[in-house]
C-alpha cells in the first residue's frame, strides 16, 4: 500500500499543481506531496501578498484561527498534543523512511525555496525568518511523510493517534512561520496574538478561552463565507496557510474491490480532494456516478459532500470512507468506458451479496455466472473443478445448487470477454426492481413501518416487500423536511385541483435530512440538465443551501462523450477478491454480509468495507454473535436504540428493503434501522403537519421562530404531552411540530417583515441583536408579533430545527430554486451562524417589512392562535393531514379527500396560496395599503420602499411606533387594512430562520393565526423578515430586495408593514 | 442465455382442469346465475383445444374433482413466473384443496415450487397481473396484503405493487395484458381507477387498450415463436363492442374464444389455465 501512495503522489505532483491554481477546488494538498505543493503554492501566492499586502496577513490570521479552534475542537488531538512529539520522534521516523519518501522531502524543500524568493522581494526583513520557517516546514514534511508511510501498515486505530502529535508540531512550526510572514507583511500584531493564542492553548486552557471566543467568531465567518462567493479566494489563500500549518490526516478508503486505499489529506481538506485522489487512483473518468461514503457517529452511512470540509462532515467519526456508486445509471450500456461498468459491477455484486439487491435464485445464478466469466474467462473443465467457484460469493446465502447452476451457466458464456460479461451482468441487474433504490426506514402517518425508496425515477414507498406507492419526480412539487418529518408535495392530478402533501416520520432529524438530501441529489442528477445554482444571495431564502453540486447525468454523459483515451487497463478483482472474503470463512462472511448489509443498508455502501475487515471491529463481534444466517432472511422489527446496526439488516423483510436501498441509491444517508426502530409515534406523525401548511418559505423561516426562547418554552410544554419522544430535544421538537401542524393553511396571510439593520462593525451578541430588532417590531407591529425573540442559541444548534425544502419542479422558476436546508453541518454550522450574527451585529437601522396576504375564507376549523391553545389543535389536525402511504396511491388518483379528513382537504387547497408556488401563483392578492409610522428620523427610506411596492400601495399611513431602544429610529409602513380578526390573537409561531451571509443577517419568522369568523375560519400567516446588516449595506436596497423576494416567493401575500429600525449605539450593548 | 425478464408471453405449457358437474350448482359466484353445465364444458373444450392445437402448447389436463366445484379455474391456485411456481392459498376456503393437483402437476414439470404456508395469507392468481416487468397484485376479497408480500418474496426480481380492487372479484376481472407493455382495461370507473394506480406505481410505461366491457378486458396474450403475438379474447357474440376494439390490433393473431357460461361463475379467460414457459433442458 505504501508503494501505491508514493508512486501516485509523485506522479501527480505536477498536474495537481497546475490544477490547484486555476480550479483550486482541491483545497490543500494532503499527501506527502502536500508540503511541496504548499510550498509551491505559497510561492505563487506570495506575490499576491505583496500586491495585496494587507489582505495576505489577514487571511493568514484567519486561517490560523481556523486551525486553532479546530485543534481545540477535536478532543483527541488535544490529548496527544501536550506530549507534542518532539524532534526525537521525527528523527526516529525519518530514519525508517523509504528512499522515495526522502526524495519527496527534497522536493518539498525545493518548493519552499521558490516561495522564499517571492516573499523576500517584498519583505526583505522577513526572509530570514521565513527560511527558518521553511526549515520547519521541511521538518514537518518529514513528519507528515513518515506518518503516511507508516500508517497504511498500521491499522485504523492508529490513525487517530499518530497523526495528531505530528499535527501539533506542525502547528507550532506554522506559528513560527506565521510570525515571520506577519512581520514581513503588515499585520504583525494580529498574527502574533494569534500565535500567542495558539501557544497558550497548548499551555493553558484559560488563556485560550478569550481568544478562542474571538477566533471562534472569525472562524465561523470564514467557514460560512467559504462556501459562498468567497470560496474562490479562500482556496487560493489556503495554500499560504498550508505552507505554514498543514495538518495531515490519514484517510482510508475502501474500494469496491475490497482493497484499502490510504490517502493522506490535509485535515481541513474538502471532500473534493479525497474524491479526486480516489478517482485518480482508479483512473476513473466517469466519476460522477460515484461517491464516498462514511459512517457518522450514529453509524449511519452518509455521503461525503465534496464541497465541504471532510472534517466537518465526519465530525468525530473515523476517517474511514468507502468508495461506492452513488447514482446507479439506469442504462449502464450508455456508460462510455468499460472501467466504469466494471466498477458498477463490483458495486452491484456487493449489493447482491449483502442482500440489498434482492434477486431470485435464477438471477443470482445468472449474474454469478457473468461475474465468473468476467474474472476467470472461459470455463475450463480441466482447470476449473467445481470448487473453483466456492471462492466466489454470488448471493447472501449460497447453496450448492446455486453454485452448480452458476457453473452450468458459466459454461454457456464461452468466448465472452470480461467487458462483455460485465455488460451482460449489468443488462440483467438493471432490470431488478430494486436496482438503484435507496431505502430508508420511515413510518407513515399512522405509525406503520414503511420504507422510502429513492431512485432515479422518483420516490417509492414500500410496506414490507410491497410497493404501495410511487411518486415520480415530475409528480413532486416540493420536497422538504422538518425535524424528523419528511414531506413531499404532490402535483395535483388531472382530476384534482389542489396539491396534496404526504408526510413521513423518520427516526430522527438526521434521517429526515438524509432522505431529503438524497432526494434532492437524485432528482438533480437524473432529472435536470444542470444542477441548480446554489441559492446564495437571496435574503429571504434562508437556511442552508444544500444542493447537489456535482454534474448531472446529462452533463456527465456529455462529458464522457469527450473521453478520448485508449481504454485504460485495469485489473479485475480476482486477487483482491480472494483476499477479501471468499477464502476466509464463507459462512462467516455470509452472516456478516447480511448483518453488515443491514447496517450498510441504511446508509448504503458499506458492505464492502465490512467484508474487507477492519471497518467494523466493534460492530462485528456483537453482530456476528447475534446474527444468524437465517436472521438475515427473516424480518425483524428493528429495535430502537440498542442494536441499531445489527438490527437493520437482520430483519428479513426489512433486510430486503434495506439491501435494496443500499444497492440502488447508494444512498446518502439513511438510517433505515433507526427509522424502523424509532419510535416515531403515531401521534407525532399526526401532529407533524405536512409541509403543505407552512408553505415553502415558512419552513425556511421556521428556524428562527422556533428558536425563540418563548416559543421553545411553549413547545416544550406542549411537547411534554408527548410521551414518546425521548430526548428533551425531541420533546420540544414535537411541540414545534404540533405548532406547525396547527398551521392549517386555509387562508393564508403572510406577513413577512423585513427589518434591515445596519450594523457597525462592532461585534454584538446575536441574541442581543435579534431581540432588539424584534422587540421594536413587536411593539410596532400590533398583535402579530409574537415571541419574536428570534433564536435561542441552544435551539439553533440543534439539528432538529433544521428544515429543508426543495422544489423539484423545473418549471417554476421561483420554486425551483428553493432548496431549503438548514445548517448542514448542523450544530457546528448553526453555531457559526450565530457567531456571525454576533460579529455582524451592530444594528443600526432596521427596515421591517411585513407582507400580508389577505385572508381567504376557509372552511377549516378555527384554531385560536393562542399558544396555549395550540397544543390541542396540533394534535387534532395533524392526523388528518398525514396521508397514509397505503391510502395514498389510491388517494392520489382520487380527490384529496380520500386521504384526509375534511380539514386536511381544505388545508391542501389553500396551501398553494400559502406556498406561493408558481402553479398557484394566480391566487388572489389584494392591493395593500401601507401605513407608515414614522419615528422622527428616516423618511427617505419610506420613499424607497413605497417605490418598490408602488403598484400595490394605495395609501401610506403613518403611525408612531414605540421603539424599544432610545436611539433607535424606526419607520413603519403598514397596510391600512390589517385584519382586526387576526390582530388580537397571539397566533402560532410557525418558523424562525436565520440566514447569515457576509454582510447580512436575515431572520424570518412565521406566525400563523387562525380565526373563526361567522363560520369561516381564517388563517393568517405572517412572516417577518428581519434583515440585519452592517454599515455597508444600503438598507433601502436591502429592503427593496427583501420585499421583492418576498413577493416572488409569496405572490399571494402582500406587504403590510415596513419598519426601518436604526440603532446606532447598540454596538456597546451588543458586544455584551 | 436468456436473461432476466425476457420472453414475455412465451409459453410452452399450459395446465388446465376439467369442469366438474358440481360447478353448475356449487361454484362460487357473485351473481346468482344459472349455468348450463354442458355448454360450459363445451366452451372449455374449445378453450383447451385452442391452446393445444391452434397454439401448439403442451397442455396438461387435470381431472375434475367433484368436491371442488371451482377447480376449473386453475389460475387462482398457482402463479408461475419463470422457473418458479407459487402455490397460492386461495381466498375462498372451499378452494384450498384445489392446489393439490396443481402442485403435483407443476412438480412434474420440474418447476421450483414455493408454498404459501402462512395461514394469514390469501392470494388468488386472478389478482396477480404480471406485465413482464413487474407484478400488480389486487387486494380484493380473495387476496390480502400478506399474500401479496409472499408473492413479492418469491419473485424477488420484480417489483410487486398492490392495487386495491374495490369492485369485481379479481384484479384481472377487468384487465389483463394484451401485449408487451399493453394493458387491456375496462371502462368502468373501478377499472379506470385501478389502471391509474398501476400507472402511477410503475416505473414503466404501459399503453392501454380500453374496451367497453370490463370482463372483455380479460384476455390471454402470448408471444409464440411460430405465431408471433397471439391474443385470445372475447367473442363478438358476447361483447360486440369490445370485440371490435380488439380487431384494431393489427399485429396480433386474434382468436376469439367464447366464455359465456364460465363467466357466470366469475370465470374469465385467464382463469382457466396456468401458462408456463419451460425452457428446454440445457
Amino acid at each position: 500500500m505504501t508503494t501505491e501512495v508514493g508512486s501516485e503522489t509523485e506522479v501527480r505532483k505536477e498536474p495537481e499543481k497546475a490544477e490547484e491554481q486555476p480550479a483550486a477546488p482541491e483545497p490543500a494538498a494532503t499527501n506527502q506531496t502536500d508540503e511541496a505543493k504548499a510550498a509551491e503554492q505559497s510561492a505563487n501566492d506570495h506575490p499576491a501578498p505583496a500586491t495585496e499586502s494587507a489582505e495576505a496577513p489577514a487571511e493568514a490570521k484567519e486561517k490560523q484561527e481556523e486551525a486553532q479552534p479546530a485543534d481545540n475542537a477535536t478532543p483527541q488531538e488535544g490529548e496527544d498534543t501536550p506530549a507534542s512529539p518532539p524532534a526525537s520522534e521525527k528523527k526516529g521516523i525519518s530514519r525508517f523512511l523509504p528512499p522515495w519518501l526522502k526524495k519527496q522531502k527534497s522536493q518539498s524543500q525545493v518548493g519552499p525555496k521558490e516561495s522564499q524568493a517571492a516573499p523576500k522581494e517584498e519583505a526583505g526583513v522577513a526572509s530570514v525568518k521565513e527560511e527558518d520557517g521553511e526549515k520547519e516546514e521541511q521538518a514537518e514534511a518529514e513528519q507528515t511523510s513518515s506518518p503516511t508511510a507508516a500508517q497504511p501498515q498500521v491499522e485504523e486505530e492508529k490513525i487517530n493517534g499518530e497523526p495528531k502529535p505530528e499535527q501539533k508540531e506542525e502547528v507550532k512550526s506554522e506559528e513560527k512561520e506565521e510570525e515571520n510572514h506577519s512581520t514581513g507583511s503588515a499585520d504583525t500584531q494580529p498574527a502574533k496574538e494569534e500565535k500567542a493564542a495558539e501557544e497558550s492553548q497548548e499551555k493553558s486552557a484559560a488563556e485560550e478561552e478569550n481568544k478562542e471566543a474571538e477566533e471562534g467568531g472569525e472562524e465561523k465567518k470564514d467557514e460560512e463565507e467559504s462556501p459562498k462567493p468567497e470560496g474562490g479566494h479562500s482556496f487560493i489563500k489556503s495554500p499560504l496557510k498550508l505552507t505554514k500549518k498543514v495538518k495531515m490526516v490519514m484517510c482510508h478508503v475502501t474500494m469496491l474491490d475490497g482493497s484499502q486505499f490510504p490517502c493522506e489529506v490535509e485535515k481541513r481538506a474538502k471532500g473534493q480532494y479525497l474524491f479526486f485522489k480516489v478517482y485518480e487512483a482508479l483512473n476513473l473518468l466517469e466519476k460522477d456516478y460515484f461517491g464516498l461514503s462514511y459512517k457518522d457517529n450514529a453509524d449511519q452511512t452518509c455521503w461525503l459532500d465534496p464541497t465541504k470540509e471532510i472534517k466537518r462532515q465526519i465530525r468525530n467519526a473515523t476517517w474511514q470512507f468507502a468508495f461506492n456508486v452513488k447514482f446507479y445509471p439506469p442504462d449502464p450500456s450508455q456508460l462510455t468506458e468499460d472501467i466504469t461498468r466494471y466498477l458498477l459491477c463490483l458495486q452491484l455484486r456487493q449489493d447482491i451479496v449483502s442482500g440489498r439487491l434482492p434477486c431470485s435464485f435464477v438471477t443470482h445464478s445468472l449474474l454469478g455466472s457473468y461475474a465468473l466469466q468476467a474474472e476467470l474467462g472461459d470455463h475450463d473443465s480441466g482447470e476449473h473443478r467445481l470448487d473453483y467457484i466456492s471462492d466466489f460469493q454470488f448471493a447472501p446465502s449460497q447453496t450448492k445448487e446455486m453454485e452448480e447452476k452458476v457453473v452450468e451457466l458459466h459454461k454457456t458464456h464461452r468466448g465472452m470477454t470480461p467487458a462483455q460479461a460485465d455488460a451482460q451482468f449489468l443488462e440483467n441487474a438493471k432490470k431488478l426492481s430494486m436496482y438503484g433504490v435507496d431505502l430508508h426506514h420511515a413510518k407513515d402517518s399512522e405509525g406503520v413501518d414503511i420504507m422510502l425508496g429513492v431512485c432515479a425515477n422518483g420516490l417509492l414507498i414500500y410496506k414490507d416487500r410491497l410497493r404501495i406507492n410511487r411518486f415520480a419526480w415530475p409528480k413532486i412539487l416540493k420536497i422538504s423536511y422538518k425535524r424528523s418529518n419528511f414531506y413531499i408535495k404532490i402535483r395535483p392530478g388531472e382530476t384534482e385541483q389542489f396539491e396534496s402533501s404526504v408526510g413521513f416520520k423518520l427516526p430522527n432529524h438526521r434521517a429526515a435530512k438524509r432522505v431529503w438530501k438524497v432526494c434532492v441529489e437524485n432528482h438533480t442528477f437524473f432529472r435536470l440538465m444542470t444542477p441548480e445554482a446554489p441559492i446564495k444571495a437571496k435574503f429571504l431564502t434562508l437556511g442552508s443551501k444544500f444542493r447537489y453540486s456535482g454534474r448531472t447525468q446529462a452533463q456527465t454523459r456529455q462529458a464522457s462523450t469527450l473521453i478520448d483515451r485508449p481504454a485504460p487497463y485495469f485489473e479485475r478483482t480476482s486477487s483482491k477478491r480472494i483476499s477479501r472474503s471468499l477464502d476466509g470463512a464463507p459462512m462467516i462472511n455470509v452472516t456478516e454480509a447480511q448483518e453488515s448489509a443491514p447496517t450498510s443498508g441504511e446508509n448504503g455502501r458499506e458492505p464492502g468495507l465490512e467484508l474487507s475487515s477492519d471497518s467494523k471491529v466493534e460492530e462485528e463481534p456483537s453482530e456476528g454473535a447475534a446474527a444468524t444466517p437465517t436472521e438475515g432472511t427473516e424480518m425483524k422489527g428493528d429495535e430502537p436504540d440498542s442494536s441499531q446496526q445489527s438490527g437493520r439488516l437482520r430483519v428479513q423483510g426489512e433486510n430486503i428493503y434495506v439491501r435494496h436501498s443500499n444497492l440502488m441509491l447508494e444512498d446518502l444517508d439513511k438510517t433505515q434501522e433507526d427509522v424502523l426502530k424509532h419510535q416515531a409515534s403515531i401521534s407525532e406523525l399526526k401532529r407533524s403537519f405536512m409541509e403543505a401548511t407552512p408553505e415553502p418559505r415558512p419552513s425556511q423561516w421556521e428556524k428562527r421562530l422556533t428558536a425563540s426562547p418563548a416559543t421553545s418554552l411553549r413547545l416544550q410544554a406542549q411537547g411534554s404531552a408527548d410521551d414518546k419522544q425521548k430526548s428533551g430535544e425531541a420533546a420540544w421538537q414535537a411541540a414545534e411540530v404540533e405548532i406547525e401542524e396547527t398551521v392549517v393553511v386555509e387562508e393564508i396571510r403572510v406577513a413577512p417583515k423585513g427589518s434591515v439593520t445596519i450594523t457597525t462593525p462592532a461585534v454584538i451578541t446575536p441574541v442581543a441583536v435579534e431581540s432588539e430588532v424584534e422587540k421594536p417590531k413587536d411593539e410596532v407591529m400590533e398583535e402579530q408579533k409574537r415571541p419574536v425573540s428570534v433564536s435561542s442559541d441552544s435551539e439553533e444548534e440543534e439539528e432538529e430545527e433544521e428544515a429543508g425544502e426543495y422544489h423539484p419542479q423545473v418549471t417554476v422558476s421561483a420554486s425551483v430554486d428553493q432548496i431549503k436546508e438548514e445548517p448542514e453541518e448542523e450544530g457546528e454550522e448553526e453555531e457559526e451562524q450565530q457567531v456571525n450574527e454576533e460579529s455582524v451585529a451592530e444594528p443600526l437601522p432596521e427596515p421591517v417589512v411585513e407582507v400580508k396576504a389577505q385572508p381567504v375564507p376557509a372552511v377549516v376549523e378555527e384554531n385560536s392562535a393562542t399558544e396555549p391553545q395550540l397544543a390541542p389543535v396540533a394534535e387534532e389536525s395533524p392526523e388528518d393531514i398525514l396521508v397514509t402511504p397505503d391510502e395514498a396511491p389510491n388517494g392520489h388518483a382520487e380527490s384529496p379527500e380520500d386521504h384526509q379528513g375534511p380539514v386536511a382537504l381544505e388545508e391542501e387547497e389553500e396551501e398553494p396560496r400559502v406556498n406561493g408556488d408558481a402553479s398557484h401563483s394566480e391566487t388572489e392578492r389584494l392591493p395593500q395599503v401601507i401605513c407608515c409610522s414614522e419615528p422622527p428620523v428616516v423618511k427617505t427610506e419610506m420613499v424607497t420602499i413605497s417605490d418598490t411596492f408602488a403598484a400595490q400601495k394605495t395609501e401610506i399611513a403613518t403611525k408612531e411606533v414605540p421603539i424599544v431602544h432610545t436611539e433607535t429610529k424606526t419607520i413603519t409602513y403598514e397596510a391600512a387594512q390589517l385584519d382586526g380578526s387576526g390582530d388580537g390573537e397571539p397566533g402560532v409561531l410557525m418558523t424562525a430562520q436565520t440566514i447569515t451571509s457576509e454582510s447580512l443577517c436575515t431572520t424570518t419568522t412565521t406566525h400563523i393565526t387562525k380565526t373563526l369568523k361567522g363560520g369561516l375560519s381564517e388563517t393568517r400567516i405572517e412572516k417577518r423578515i428581519v434583515i440585519t446588516g452592517d454599515s455597508d449595506i444600503d438598507h433601502d436596497q436591502a429592503l427593496a430586495q427583501a420585499i421583492k423576494e418576498a413577493k416572488e416567493q409569496h405572490p399571494d401575500m402582500s406587504v403590510t408593514r415596513v419598519v426601518v429600525h436604526k440603532e446606532t449605539e447598540l454596538a456597546e450593548e451588543g458586544e455584551d | 442465455m436468456a436473461g432476466v425478464m425476457t420472453g414475455f408471453g412465451n409459453f410452452t405449457h399450459a395446465v388446465v382442469r376439467a369442469i366438474p358437474s358440481s360447478l353448475a350448482k356449487e361454484a362460487l359466484r357473485m351473481n346468482v346465475l344459472d349455468v348450463d353445465l354442458v355448454k360450459a364444458q363445451r366452451e372449455h373444450e374449445v378453450y383447451v383445444g385452442v391452446l393445444k392445437h391452434k397454439l401448439g402448447l403442451q397442455v396438461i389436463e387435470l381431472p375434475a374433482d367433484e368436491s371442488l366445484p371451482d377447480c376449473v379455474f386453475v389460475e387462482d391456485v398457482a402463479v408461475v413466473c419463470g422457473d418458479t411456481a407459487l402455490i397460492t392459498r386461495p381466498g375462498a376456503e372451499s378452494r384450498r384443496k384445489e392446489t393439490e393437483a396443481m402442485r403435483r402437476a407443476l412438480k412434474e414439470l420440474d418447476l421450483n415450487i414455493v408454498e404459501m404456508s402462512d395461514e394469514n395469507a390469501t392470494l388468488d392468481g386472478g389478482d396477480v397481473l404480471f406485465t413482464g416487468r413487474e407484478f400488480f397484485v389486487g387486494l380484493s376479497k380473495r387476496t390480502n396484503q400478506k399474500g401479496a408480500e409472499i408473492l413479492a418474496d418469491v419473485f424477488k426480481d420484480y417489483a410487486v405493487s398492490t392495487v386495491p380492487v374495490t369492485d369485481g372479484l379479481h384484479l384481472k376481472s377487468f384487465c389483463s395484458m394484451g401485449g408487451p407493455g399493453l394493458i387491456v382495461i375496462g371502462t368502468s370507473e373501478p377499472a379506470q381507477k385501478a389502471l391509474k394506480i398501476m400507472q402511477q406505481m410503475s416505473d414503466h410505461r404501459y399503453n392501454k387498450l380500453t374496451v367497453p366491457d370490463d370482463i372483455a378486458a380479460n384476455t390471454i396474450y402470448m408471444n409464440l415463436p411460430s405465431k408471433g403475438h397471439v391474443l385470445l379474447h372475447c367473442t363478438p357474440e358476447e361483447f360486440p363492442e369490445s370485440a371490435k376494439v380488439f380487431e384494431k390490433l393489427k399485429d396480433h393473431m386474434l382468436i376469439p374464444v367464447s366464455n359465456m357460461e364460465k363467466v357466470k361463475v366469475d370465470g374469465a379467460l385467464t382463469c382457466c389455465s396456468v401458462l408456463i414457459n419451460k425452457k428446454p433442458k440445457v
